[in-house]
């Protein structure tokens, strides 16, 4: 369980974060929905304690990430907006990086890098050096190099950008399944028919601020519109930036 | 999800799951390779060898080899001429501009007889002759000197006759000579040319560790691969103590093949032509290597710093081709300010590494001393760097590539 309270962050003058609170739940999928510059990559950035948040409590399964960054960091698979994959190694040798990296023993390696590599359907690739993967390969390579070591909250920064309807499928069938697992996903995008798609919650994020923080459902019927997309031009009061 | 907690030795494996990956993706890298196995550290060896047999070879050729000098109004000084030939001088035929000509490079030299030379030579006069050259040209000193030497013997010789011719002591007219003294040994005249080497050692670690130190900070951003690794749970100095590593693992690697490939072209520096002794066997390595330890994480440090502030792999390069021209500086400061070394000189970074290696070629060793000031001061040099790169690994900025 990921709880967010009261987060702000700035960068000079400009409020990327102003007071952001959250929670997203085991065994739920938790949308983070916004336009572009919304604040959406900042926020999740707090949540992996690659930076401080100005003001405000980041809590991972209880741990304060503030105090304890590596027990957070333990506790959750990270798939940042920069993907950045090791092009010199193989996708087999860019896994087993990470696994050594969070500690896991050889033999916990060996099994974890192989379930993840038969879910995620990239028996073909992995022992193929990175560079030149699709963009679809790219993505597949960083979730099982962030979800290698088992973590109960996966954050997945805009996972879908750039994959084509296939990929997005099966991406969305993978997010499904690590649900059912009962582990808590919070995933960010700023395409709403995916966020309904899939959440169980959506926190809709502009300017900074979180202005709707619901079930699809509940969202709609606050808003008055049947359709979710009026309801979210509605909510964010302007329909720049978001993509249908 | 508590799995973590049950194995204690899982936070000691960062370091070296680090370097070991860092170093495996740099292996399949050619560029690296080829910058860090083959040019570095081979090229100096072969050029430094290549130079010094050129230059020794070619001081001494000319030392040997009959000079050909242009001589103007030879018929005027028969004797003199004479002197010259049996010095090993071949007189030319004269020039109608010898002035021009020594400009052009047409001539080295050239001497000029005055028409008055006999009048003046029968009454007992002094008589001028001209060496016109152009000392801007490296080429004529040698010449200049020797020409010079053979007509100042042909004066002193025919002035002892004049004086023996009067009855009197031709030690009358030199109350005073010269002798010299050069205490200078075989070895220490190697020093001389040997100057540049303490240069090209410091260039050698320099250049292996170049690529490493940029690909794994600016380019490890520019690629964005640098937030999902800081997304791991091992603190960033331990990330950047396993970077350092493998920088220094290669720069080491490249420094050992440049010493490796010294100790074997070095056997064709014809240093015994010049009466030198110049010893680049396996103890001068290891020695170098003993005094270059410090300094290779001294340079991996500063290269990981200046790396990590550059916004993308390009600025990096540029930044330490910069950064590589301050270890010139030793070298430099001690060719216009030829000082005594002092104990305190061996303290300072490459200065020591510089005087310790000069120490070793000169066949003298390093002093324990100098050898623990060397290593210590360095060494906390290294420190103090590797402190701050740190600090700078734990700025927010650092992971943002976009």
């Amino acid at each position: 369980m990921i709880e967010v309270k009261d987060l702000h962050k700035a960068f000079g003058a400009v409020k990327a974060v102003d007071g952001v609170s959250f929670t997203a739940r085991d065994g739920e999928i938790t949308g983070l929905l916004g336009p572009n510059g919304a604040g959406k990559t900042t926020t999740l950035r707090m949540l992996y304690t690659l930076m401080k948040p100005d003001r405000g409590q980041v809590l991972v399964d209880g741990v304060d990430a503030a105090t304890d960054a590596l027990t957070v960091r333990r506790h959750q698979g990270v798939l940042p907006d920069a993907r950045g994959l090791y092009k010199r190694l193989t996708a087999r040798e860019n896994i087993d990086y990470f696994a050594h990296l969070q500690g896991l023993p050889d033999d916990e390696v060996r099994s974890r890098r192989e379930a993840l590599i038969e879910a995620l359907d990239m028996a073909d690739i992995a022992d193929r050096r990175t560079e030149g993967f699709s963009q679809g390969q790219r993505v597949k390579t960083a979730i099982a190099r962030a979800l290698v070591h088992d973590p109960r909250n996966v954050i997945l920064d805009e996972p879908t950008n750039g994959l084509d309807v296939m990929a997005t499928r099966a991406l969305r069938q993978f997010m499904l399944k690590l649900k059912a697992e009962g582990r808590c996903v919070l995933f960010s995008s700023h395409i709403m028919q995916e966020v309904a798609a899939l959440c169980d919650r959506i926190v809709v994020i502009a300017h900074g601020r979180v202005v709707a923080d619901e079930t699809p459902d509940a969202l709609r019927a606050q808003t008055g519109e049947a359709n979710l997309e009026e309801a979210f031009v509605k909510l964010i009061g302007t329909d720049e930036g978001l993509a249908a | 999800m508590n799995k973590m907690e049950t194995h204690p030795l899982r936070r000691s494996r960062a370091f070296l799951t680090v370097f070991l990956k860092e170093v495996r993706e740099n292996l399949r890298d050619r560029r690296t390779l080829i910058s860090a196995f083959l040019t570095g550290p081979l090229l100096t060896p072969l050029l430094f060898t290549m130079l010094i047999s050129f230059t020794v070879n070619r001081e001494l050729d000319k030392a040997e080899q009959p000079l050909k000098v242009p001589v103007i109004g030879a018929q005027y000084a028969p004797n003199l001429v004479g002197a010259l030939k049996a010095g090993g001088v071949l007189p030319q035929p004269a020039l109608a501009n010898p002035e021009q000509a020594v400009r052009d490079q047409q001539a080295d030299l050239v001497l000029r007889i005055s028409a008055g030379y006999p009048k003046a030579w029968r009454k007992g006069e002094p008589v001028q002759v001209e060496l016109i050259y152009d000392s801007s040209q490296r080429d004529s000193g040698t010449s200049v000197d020797r020409v010079t030497k053979l007509v100042e013997n042909y004066s002193r010789q025919q002035g002892a006759m004049r004086l023996v011719a009067r009855g009197l002591s031709p030690a009358l007219a030199s109350p005073v000579m010269v002798a010299k003294r050069d205490q200078a040994t075989a070895q220490s005249r190697a020093v001389l040319m040997f100057n540049m080497l303490p240069y090209l050692f410091v260039l050698t670690i320099f250049i292996g560790g170049m690529y490493l130190a940029i690909d794994l900070t600016a380019g490890e951003r520019e690629r964005q691969s640098l937030e999902p690794l800081f997304a791991n749970p091992v603190p960033r100095w331990k990330v950047f103590l396993g970077k350092l590593a493998a920088i220094c693992a290669f720069s080491t690697a490249s420094l050992v093949i440049c010493l490796v490939a010294f100790s074997v072209v070095g056997r064709f520096i014809p240093t015994d032509k010049l009466g030198m002794e110049v010893h680049l066997g396996p103890s001068f390595a290891l020695h170098v290597l003993l005094l270059q330890l410090p300094l290779i994480v001294l340079l991996g440090a500063l290269q990981s710093l200046v790396a990590a502030f550059a916004k993308s792999y390009r600025e990096a390069q540029t930044y330490l081709s910069l950064l590589m021209m301050v270890p010139i500086l030793p070298s430099i400061f001690l060719m216009v300010m030829p000082i005594k070394p002092q104990h305190w000189m061996y303290a300072v970074p490459l200065l020591g590494q510089h005087l310790g290696i000069l120490d070793l070629v000169r066949g003298e060793g390093v002093g324990a001393i100098p050898l623990a000031l060397c290593l210590a001061g360095t060494s906390l040099a290294a420190l103090v760097a590797a402190l701050v790169t740190m600090q700078l690994y734990r700025s927010e900025r650092l992971a943002i590539s976009g």
